[in-house]
């Protein structure tokens, strides 16, 4: 009988894109949050790197120490990087109680998952109440969209004396004005992060109360928001990197 | 459907493994770490003590320390050490245009100083 030679196009593959099986390993949703958190890092990219191309196109800049220097209820001056450390140090505490919750959602222990999710909320509220403070702080100051403390004035002597507390180096009206606007759009993007990462958290909390991922056998979900949640605390990085350190 | 649930139950299982409370902690730390030693540059040897001066190597410090912490929040956090690595490949690979659009964009505000502030404006007749 004659022996029969299997050519090369004929054989059954069997790797991992041979279809018949995930070659990631991934459930769907995940991937898809995945993919738009690349999507939005490339959002939250270009804001970032239009900041870095007006800080290079501009002669001066704002002095960050001296923009945020207060801690509220407790100093009014004189102590930068304090209060944001704070915000900072929330937001990564937040982050790691939502692991926490995904690490007890793999042991499917509901309670745990409860109780990590609902620290995890209040981080992130905590986070936003400091980020209106640290809003309204600024905008009594005279920054806001569009506006910086000097908008109205005329006399240049004016325009320089009101800007003068924020600057170290040479007073720039378009520098200040240009910080203003990309501080308020950069960090309220971000803050629109958080309250929709809240919003969600919230969501999760009452699913995990309803016993709707103790009946589906797999707690997902609280993984997959998680994914959302890190990825917010991860711009915050680069945020206060380049507002509050730079 | 079943096959959907097997990939659920598969991932979450092996994901069990990848990360305990002991490690899920000792990530915190270095993130603590990482910005206590930023905050000691800035508050310390920047404004208190004037060791160091704001300017490129300061800046440079605190952009290495932060693509630290960058990557600790995404490959423990977010997990994505564990994942396959093609799955790493294909979410890490589209970043080389960020890289380059940095670039452009820096580029550009630097010509932009030197061709723009000086820029003189001709009379229309």
């Amino acid at each position: 009988m004659s022996t029969t030679t299997v050519s090369q196009l004929d054989k059954v593959k069997d790797g991992p894109w041979s279809g018949g099986k995930s070659p990631w390993n991934l459930e769907y949703g995940k991937i898809m949050m995945w993919f738009f958190l690349v999507s939005d890092a490339f959002t939250f990219s270009a804001f970032l790197i239009y900041y870095g191309a007006q800080k290079f196109a501009q002669p001066t800049w704002i002095d960050a120490d001296k923009i945020f220097q207060s801690v509220p209820g407790i100093a009014e001056s004189g102590q930068p990087l304090v209060f944001v450390g704070i915000m900072t140090f929330i937001l990564i505490m937040s982050s790691v109680t939502m692991v926490l919750a995904v690490e007890a959602g793999h042991r499917n222990s509901k309670q745990e998952v409860v109780k990590w999710m609902i620290w995890t909320i209040l981080g992130g509220l905590l986070f936003v109440g400091c980020q209106a403070i640290e809003w309204s702080h600024l905008h009594h100051q005279g920054f806001w969209f569009g506006r910086n403390p000097a908008t109205g004035l005329v006399d240049p002597d004016a325009i320089a004396a009101a800007l003068e507390p924020y600057f170290t180096k040479d007073i720039s009206y378009t520098a200040a004005l240009q910080f203003s606007n990309l501080f308020f759009t950069i960090t309220g993007f971000h803050g629109f992060h958080v309250s929709i990462g809240i919003l969600l958290n919230i969501i999760i909390l009452c699913m995990t109360l309803n016993n709707t991922f103790e009946n589906r056998g797999t707690y997902l979900m609280v993984e997959k928001v998680g994914l959302y949640w890190h990825f917010v605390d991860l711009v915050w990085v680069f945020v206060f990197t380049f507002f509050y350190l730079i | 459907m079943a096959h959907h649930d097997h990939i659920a139950t598969h991932d979450a299982h092996e994901h069990g493994d990848g990360m305990g409370k002991k490690q899920i902690w000792q990530v915190f730390f270095v993130l603590l770490a990482l910005t206590a030693l930023e905050f000691l540059i800035a508050l310390g040897f920047v404004h208190h003590w004037g060791i160091l001066q704001k300017g490129a190597l300061v800046n440079t410090i605190y952009i290495v320390l932060t693509l630290v912490k960058a990557y600790y929040i995404v490959a423990y956090f977010m997990h994505l050490k564990f994942e396959k690595s093609s799955f790493i490949v294909t979410c890490g690979i589209v970043f080389i245009f960020i890289i380059y659009f940095i670039v452009l964009m820096l580029v550009e505000g630097d010509y932009l100083l030197h061709h723009f502030q000086e820029h003189a404006i001709f009379p229309n007749k």
